[in-house]
């Protein structure tokens, strides 16, 4: 038989094609080994249709504010960084002008002004990160709580870059050296991924309030936002409230009363 | 086929070197790892010693089960593992396979340095301690 | 048809080995970043996209540029640019390669690229880049190797690759303004959402690019025998003036928005880049050196006189070419981050890791664009003639 070299490397390419798309197949088409009955969310779980907060300023002051994020950044081994480049947070504070930009103005008093304004991801029902990340690695979750999944994430830093609250963290480099006590509960991170407060899911999930909302004696409100007749609901009808660049249409679910 | 004997001889000179490496070992592998220790303090307080499912599954499949607790608890929000005997088991690997599995470097690693495998969960799962781990 | 690139001048090996010389330093800086992480470059949390993500900004507007050749040869039958089809296609092969590995070191998980393909996300402007890139690149190779094989055979091309090039000419612009999209559709970076983005970097995409190929035309004609033509240089630089008042006419627009309204969010980014913000200016002087290049460049090329000659043509491709690469690809990025979604100012320069692995990355795009120009012209020079009876060699 006499078969030149353009058509043995068709017939190659070819066959190597078909070999691992075959091998594909089978992979994607064996019938899986588990069922979803085997699957039950713990009975002590907090469950909600929108997860929310409302931070109540009047009766938060600074070292309340240290508290929680403190308790924060400590059970979730988030890192504490010397050089601001690399800097890592999932809540910390503000002051009004720079929580609030394009709200200040010359004359607001100076209470304000100098009000610790605690800052964390306002879980947005219509996010932008969400929007975005072209793997789900952060997706909304059915109890509005915005996820992110470590083992997905690529690093690409696209939600960064679209998140208008500037909530998100990215690990430059290996976290681990600057955990200044690790909780062995919960993961830590590695370098190269996105991370930022997820509303304490491992606590709902086992029937507790997020950590930072314990820490707060009060300050922080925690519910959901969908139920009428949850507390956090009677505090909104209660009182005026702010959110954080309401006008750009992300719907933050943390609110502010001032 | 033209020039066949050269075509032939270059074949066999290149299945010796692809096979080279298998050859060369030949009688010398390496003895498989002692069993992997389950004799670890939890797990000899244990009245019944069971995993979350048999041994041989769990031999075969454990990657496959984790990738899809990871899924599961990460992704769907669900906590709790019902196993194939009917027990449930909070989906975690630190909190539920390495509490009994405490020893790390004789259980897991034992097989994983064997097979030459690196998984990269203990990047961020921080690995049980151990007596002689800081 | 590869083994052009095989037998080559002295001339020809040192490039390839300098080249290869700047990659290995650049491969060895990535392997620095990727045991460290990416920390190493100059970015941080406020500034979470730099250099890399702008140079492949701007090199996606330099492959988009092939269109600016195909399309009046293939849709308007503009015989001029019969010669150069294959040297605008075959610059966007290594440009395209380029923007992937500009994205590739700039991800903090790498090896988890995949990951875009297994779990594909429509509503992602970034899964849609890639995918849109891929096959952009497979349809420039598909589409320059075979014209070129036909040129080399003397045959005209076969008919089957017509729609593959229609393909190719529509798929262009999409990559740019995909990539456009990524920044105009974030809500809270006021510098970037703005409509005209697409049309600027359209605007912009087909000045750079169309200039690049004329510099390396005149490169070509200088090293080669092989001649692009005197009227396709100059239809290229009748095409870089006008996508340039273009592009400077848009700046305009967005700068008179931004200051006649006088919204703060709007003009904070300009000011940072123009003047400085709060004491940080390290851009101005980049974002001046920009805007005088363009002047300068717009300058030789209005005045037909002057755009005419040459040389003066090769000075204005020149400072087209470097003005944009620093306007998108240094000022545009990071003027979106500066001032940060707090209204504070965190400054960005890249660090010598990062500039080593983005000379790197310009080495493999450089050293993949000369193979494939050597293999081009290696043929157009054996071939002569081109389709219409006129002679592609230089006559000396």
């Amino acid at each position: 038989m006499s078969i030149n070299r353009r058509q043995f490397l068709k017939i190659a390419g070819a066959s190597a094609v078909m070999g691992l798309g075959g091998i594909a197949a089978i992979d994607v088409l064996r019938p899986g080994q588990f069922e979803a009955a085997q699957l039950s969310r713990n009975p002590k779980a907090l469950v909600g249709k929108r997860w929310g907060m409302v931070i109540d300023m009047k009766r938060l002051d600074k070292e309340t504010m240290q508290k929680c994020i403190d308790a924060c950044h400590r059970i979730h081994n988030v890192p504490h960084f010397d050089n601001p480049k690399d800097e890592v947070k999932w809540i910390w504070p503000e002051t009004y002008g720079h929580a609030f930009p394009g709200q200040e103005s010359k004359y607001t008093s100076e209470e304000i002004e100098n009000m610790p304004f605690l800052l964390l991801c306002n879980q947005c029902d219509n996010p932008a990160c969400v929007r975005v990340c072209p793997t789900k690695a952060t997706f909304k979750r059915e109890d509005g709580i915005v996820m992110m999944d470590m083992h997905r994430c690529i690093g690409c830093r696209f939600c960064m870059a679209a998140c208008p609250f500037g909530a998100r963290s990215f690990n430059w480099r290996d976290p681990r050296p600057f955990i200044k006590e690790e909780n062995r509960e919960y993961p830590t991170r590695m370098k190269g991924v996105v991370e930022k407060c997820t509303f304490c899911y491992e606590r709902l999930a086992e029937g507790l309030m997020p950590a930072c909302v314990e820490e707060s004696n009060g300050a922080l409100i925690f519910g959901d936002l969908d139920d009428p007749n949850s507390e956090i609901r009677k505090v909104l009808q209660a009182h005026y409230t702010i959110r954080r660049k309401s006008e750009l249409g992300t719907e933050p679910s943390v609110y502010y009363i001032i | 086929m033209y020039d066949g004997w050269k075509v032939i001889i270059g074949i066999i000179i290149f299945l010796g070197i692809a096979t080279f490496p298998f050859l060369y070992d030949l009688g010398k592998a390496a003895p498989p790892p002692i069993e992997p220790k389950i004799d670890t303090p939890e797990i000899q307080k244990m009245v019944e010693k069971k995993c979350v499912e048999s041994k041989s599954f769990m031999k075969t499949e454990h990657m496959v089960l984790l990738d899809k607790w990871r899924d599961w608890y990460v992704r769907e929000g669900r906590q709790i593992y019902t196993a194939d005997d009917g027990k449930q088991y909070n989906i975690s690997l630190c909190n539920t396979c390495m509490k009994c599995h405490s020893n790390k470097k004789d259980f897991c690693d034992k097989c994983h340095n064997y097979a030459a495998v690196t998984p990269y969960c203990w990047d961020c799962h921080i690995e049980p301690k151990e007596g002689n781990q800081t | 048809m590869l083994e052009a690139a095989l037998k080559g001048s002295r001339r020809y090996w040192g490039l390839v080995i300098i080249l290869s010389a700047i990659i290995g330093l650049g491969f060895i800086s990535y392997l620095r970043q990727f045991s460290y992480g990416l920390g190493i470059t100059g970015m941080s949390r406020d500034v979470s996209w730099g250099f890399y993500i702008g140079q492949f900004t701007f090199l996606v507007g330099v492959a988009a540029a092939a269109v600016m050749v195909v399309l009046p040869y293939y849709l308007h039958n503009y015989k001029k640019f019969a010669r150069i089809t294959v040297i605008a296609e075959f610059l966007a092969i290594p440009s395209v390669l380029m923007c992937m590995l500009f994205i590739f070191v700039d991800m903090g998980q790498p090896l988890r690229v995949l990951n875009v393909i297994l779990h594909p996300t429509p509503n992602s402007v970034m899964f849609f880049d890639m995918i849109v890139l891929s096959f952009y690149l497979m349809l420039n190779l598909l589409v320059g190797w075979t014209v070129l094989s036909a040129e080399r055979k003397g045959t005209p091309p076969p008919t089957w690759i017509k729609p593959f090039i229609y393909w190719a000419i529509a798929w262009a612009p999409s990559i740019h303004i995909v990539t456009a999209f990524l920044y105009s559709g974030i809500p809270g970076r006021h510098l970037w959402l703005s409509a005209i983005m697409g049309a600027r970097f359209l605007a912009s995409a087909f000045a750079a690019g169309p200039s690049l190929i004329i510099i390396l035309c005149f490169i070509l004609r200088r090293y080669t025998k092989f001649d692009p033509g005197k009227e396709a240089i100059q239809s290229l630089g009748k095409i870089v003036t006008y996508a340039m008042i273009l592009n400077v006419l848009f700046l305009g627009f967005e700068i008179f928005t931004a200051f006649y309204s006088t919204i703060p969010g709007h003009m904070h980014p300009f000011v940072y880049l123009y003047s400085g913000l709060e004491g940080h200016g390290k851009l101005v002087p980049i974002m001046w050196f920009s805007s005088i290049l363009a002047v300068v460049s717009l300058f030789i090329l209005i005045i037909p006189q002057i755009r005419r000659n040459e040389k003066a043509l090769g000075v204005a491709a020149v400072s087209v070419f470097i003005s944009l690469w620093l306007d998108k690809g240094f000022g545009l990025i990071v003027g979106g981050f500066v001032p940060n979604m707090f209204e504070r100012v965190f400054e960005y320069w890249p660090t010598t890791p990062e500039l080593l692995i983005t000379l790197g990355v310009w080495g493999v795009g450089f050293l993949v664009l000369t193979i494939l120009y050597k293999v081009a012209t290696t043929i157009k020079e054996e071939v002569i003639l081109d389709k219409y009876g006129e002679k592609q060699v230089k006559t000396r």
